[in-house]
């Protein structure tokens, strides 16, 4: 398409590490000629066929399914995660939110427990690990019974989905000034525990995923809400208040299975 | 033409055929499954459904993802549904109705048996699915809830909002990392197959490179599940995510596995029209959609008019006009054609490559707060996307690539040309004919992965003897070499071009001429046009950086190589394909913009075999479809 007169052109200082071992350091990069309509990644999709073209490396940054529910891509844009519009990945921010000449600085998800892989993209499996310790119901293929046998509340269903909604991306974690993982793992003990399927393993899935979430190096947290206000899926902080319910109950529950008598 | 394809239907009744196929096939005793190793390559539905199956029943499964995560699938990105035989809402579906929509909306180019099986398999996987904690809608009684897809006149459709994709993959994720915690299953992440390791005749391993050191591995089985997605990408601009890619299936195929019917792809009528040069991908809206919403077009040529200036009285509701039966809810193929015709004609909005699809009735009928209950999340979707309000205005829409029917051929037990090779999900070519109806690749993904593949790996492994390998034997050693060597040779072109540009001239050229109409003179000129290109990318490619590290572009310079040559055999399957049908529409045969089938020349499956090299000609074999229980027909919506 031939040159908009909405178009823009940005400053970009962008985050570049060529491996874990190795320091990184601010690249300064122009983006030229961008279209309001482009997406955020698109933008970034041009500079790379310039990088190309000048026979240097492209930025990398994980992404895939650019509609915003693969939870692939994210970094920060100046301090934000996924940038400053609300409820949004990266994948899904269009340029026509950004002004003509302004510099955005991306960096890459920061903490401990997402060590960086190259420029822009980290290693987030420790979410795998917190969802393999606890993050299911034990139910093999063919036991089920037919769905409808247990109706359940629509409220109940309805709450379950939006914790359900989760996309792991882990914009939550780098929000976070201690880097806690709290709102990731409680979206998914919550979706379970309100679900009647889900309840039979509530005590010790709520232990075994809060044990992982510390064992992977996430931090404690402050409830300071970052989180969620940066969550592109607006996961309710509530979550967090039912895992610490759940995590206290599963608690004083094993304590007095421990040290009670029992009948046998 | 030859016909060596062995469907391996069993005898019987369509009733009884899986059932007492389940009950003949062989089983592995529980002592002995442990002994035994399967390796799935793709953590979609499909794969997760099977890795997670397999784990259970004792198998020793690898699974390998090329994302970071099993959980970015791209099957996470269906929205709409997924259809099951339950009748619940009492409307009058049944096992066989389902079956019979199945074959129709195919339209009479899928195999009976497994379609009928699929049929089946649907009832449990909603089961499933809720035993596993999907949550899935449900009404104010507490039990699930329905609403409608194409080419189907009952509700049978499940749905989690427009997010259903998303719930079932983490319910079939969840249910995987279960057995990954019990040891039954080792995953692989950011691991890319590129080549399948055949021993004795028998798949046996495959090679993969590890995204994050470049190390090309070599991993050993008894058995190898390919679930590893379809190839709209071949068109650059398509609703797949990034990294869908054919390799894993072409590589395959390069080892002897048949690719059939690679010229079906689905053109889904509902997606955000395209914005400009620099775009990468399309968006789709989900063909729920269509519920609610109203597509027209004006009825003036070249009418540059807003849309709520246009008076009802000229606006052509075409859908409605032409197929009143199902009026909105006529199948992809159907729809997508007649949006073509009217952009075609001169009727596209505001003069752009798009007609509309209006909510204004049903907001007016249900208030804005319903509607944003059943679509909130795909409004907002269009919102972000095109920086317009669905609920003020009509959306614009227009047709964009998004599933392929075609794929590597498998027999009724999922087992392609290669003995030990599975076939699973969109990877496969097997239950949709030339065109899928909406809400069934979930439920075919799920069926072959939860339902098809634990029976039939089973029976496989228990009737073969399978010598003992190693992924250090002479055959992972060649597997490995002739990897290096291709992407050394890829990485030492040092040319002009970068391949995200090569990318993007072979959609074109796909789009053009192997897209919503074909015909002779074009697909002749792209089979040309492909072969020069191909020749472009092997002598002028440009690829920065090294192979032994992170390199996103040596990922895609060789996905991008399998596309030119699956483009070209697309090109000659539709050439060969002297007829229209589903979504395959060539504009020689058609009655009145209606596909023309020819029942007598072409009621078969036409699966081709490598020829050794790109620029030799495959062959073409054909398996011939029998319909024995419902009767071929032309198919009509109207």
């Amino acid at each position: 398409m031939s040159s908009d007169k909405n178009n823009i052109n940005l400053k970009l200082k962008v985050w570049r590490q060529k491996n874990s071992q190795t320091e990184g350091a601010f690249e300064t990069l122009d983006a030229k000629n961008v279209s309001p309509d482009a997406s955020f990644l698109e933008m970034l999709d041009a500079v790379n066929e310039d990088l190309i073209k000048k026979d240097k490396e492209p930025i990398v940054f994980d992404h895939d399914c650019r509609e915003g529910i693969c939870g692939s891509c994210g970094f920060m844009i100046n301090g934000e995660a996924h940038g400053p519009q609300k409820g949004t990945t990266v994948c899904q921010l269009h340029m026509r939110h950004f002004n003509d000449g302004e510099e955005l600085v991306l960096e890459p998800w920061r903490a401990t427990a997402f060590p960086v892989i190259k420029d822009l993209m980290c290693d987030r499996s420790a979410l795998d690990r917190i969802i393999r310790a606890g993050g299911y119901i034990s139910v093999n293929t063919g036991n089920a019974q037919d769905a409808n046998n247990i109706p359940i509340p629509k409220p109940d269903a309805d709450e379950a989905f939006m914790s359900a909604t989760c996309i792991g991306c882990g914009a939550c974690v780098a929000s976070c000034k201690n880097a806690s993982a709290a709102l990731f793992t409680s979206a998914k003990i919550t979706h379970l525990a309100l679900l009647p399927q889900g309840r039979v393993e509530q005590d010790q899935r709520a232990l075994d995923m809060v044990a992982q979430m510390d064992a992977e190096g996430f931090g404690a947290c402050t409830t300071t809400g970052a989180c969620s206000a940066a969550c592109p899926k607006e996961i309710s902080l509530i979550n967090i208040a039912k895992m610490n319910r759940e995590y206290l109950r599963a608690s004083v529950l094993k304590k007095e299975e421990l040290s009670g008598g029992g009948d046998g | 033409m030859s016909s060596v394809l062995d469907s391996k239907i069993p005898s019987g009744s369509i009733e009884n055929k899986w059932k007492d196929n389940k009950f003949k096939m062989k089983l592995v005793n529980p002592a002995n499954k442990r002994k035994h190793s399967v390796i799935v390559v793709g953590t979609g539905l499909a794969g997760a459904s099977a890795a997670a199956s397999l784990g259970e029943l004792g198998y020793k499964v690898k699974a390998f993802c090329i994302h970071e995560s099993p959980r970015r699938a791209h099957s996470v990105a269906a929205q709409g549904g997924i259809n099951a035989a339950k009748n619940y809402q009492n409307d009058g579906d049944s096992i066989y109705r389902l079956f019979y929509d199945t074959i129709k909306g195919g339209d009479f180019r899928a195999r009976e048996a497994n379609v009928y099986r699929l049929a089946e398999a649907s009832v449990s996987i909603i089961d499933q699915a809720v035993a596993q904690g999907v949550p899935l809608a449900r009404e104010y009684g507490g039990l699930l809830s329905n609403r409608s897809f194409g080419g189907a006149q009952v509700s049978r459709t499940f749905y989690a909002r427009g997010q259903t994709g998303q719930q079932l993959l983490y319910g079939a994720y969840q249910a995987m990392m279960r057995q990954v915690d019990l040891g039954s299953v080792e995953l692989n992440t950011r691991r890319e197959m590129l080549d399948l390791v055949v021993v004795d005749g028998k798949a046996r391993g495959i090679i993969v490179r590890n995204l994050l050191t470049g190390e090309i591995e070599s991993h050993s089985a008894d058995v190898v599940v390919l679930a590893s997605g379809g190839y709209s990408n071949v068109f650059y601009l398509s609703t797949n995510a990034m990294a869908c890619a054919v390799t894993a299936a072409w590589r395959a195929h390069k080892r002897g596995s048949y690719f059939a019917n690679p010229c079906y792809t689905q053109i889904h009528p509902t997606c955000i029209p395209v914005h400009g040069e620099n775009q990468s991908k399309l968006t789709l809206m989900s063909e729920s959609l269509r519920n609610d919403g109203r597509v027209w077009a004006s009825k003036i040529k070249g009418d540059m008019r807003k849309p709520h200036e246009i008076p009802d009285s000229e606006r052509d509701y075409y859908l409605e006009r032409i197929y009143p039966s199902f009026g909105n809810l006529a199948p992809r193929d159907v729809a997508s054609r007649q949006a073509k015709f009217r952009v075609d004609e001169g009727y596209g909005a505001q003069g752009q490559e798009a007609v509309y699809l209006d909510f204004r009735d049903s907001i007016n009928r249900l208030g804005e707060d319903k509607i944003s209950e059943r679509y909130g999340n795909l409004f907002q979707m269009y919102g972000k996307i095109t920086g317009e309000n669905p609920y003020k205005s009509p959306m614009r829409i227009f047709p964009a690539p998004h599933y392929t029917m075609g794929g590597l051929w498998v027999d009724y037990n999922l087992m392609s040309t290669i003995p030990g090779l599975f076939v699973a999900g969109e990877a496969n070519f097997s239950d949709h004919g030339a065109n899928r109806l909406g809400a069934s690749a979930l439920m075919q993904g799920l069926a072959d992965g939860y339902f098809v593949l634990p029976y039939t790996v089973g029976d496989y492994i228990a009737n073969t003897q399978l010598k003992p390998v190693k992924d250090t034997d002479d055959a992972f050693k060649a597997g490995q070499d002739s990897v290096k060597n291709e992407i050394q040779k890829m990485l030492n072109i040092k040319g002009s071009r970068s391949v995200e540009s090569i990318h993007k001239e072979l959609g074109r050229i796909m789009w053009q001429d192997c897209g919503m109409s074909r015909n002779k003179a074009g697909l002749t000129d792209a089979i040309g046009k492909i072969a020069n290109l191909r020749k472009t990318f092997w002598n002028d490619v440009k690829i920065p950086g090294v192979a032994n590290e992170v390199n996103t572009e040596v990922e895609k310079a060789g996905r991008v190589a399998d596309y030119l040559e699956l483009g070209e055999l697309m090109c000659r399957d539709a050439l060969s394909r002297e007829e229209s049908c589903g979504g395959h529409f060539r504009d020689e045969y058609q009655v009145d913009g209606e596909a023309k089938r020819d029942d007598d020349k072409f009621c078969h499956v036409a699966a081709w075999e490598w020829s050794g090299s790109a620029d030799k000609a495959q062959t073409r074999h054909v398996e011939e479809l029998k319909f024995e229980n419902i009767k071929l027909a032309t198919r009509s919506y109207k």
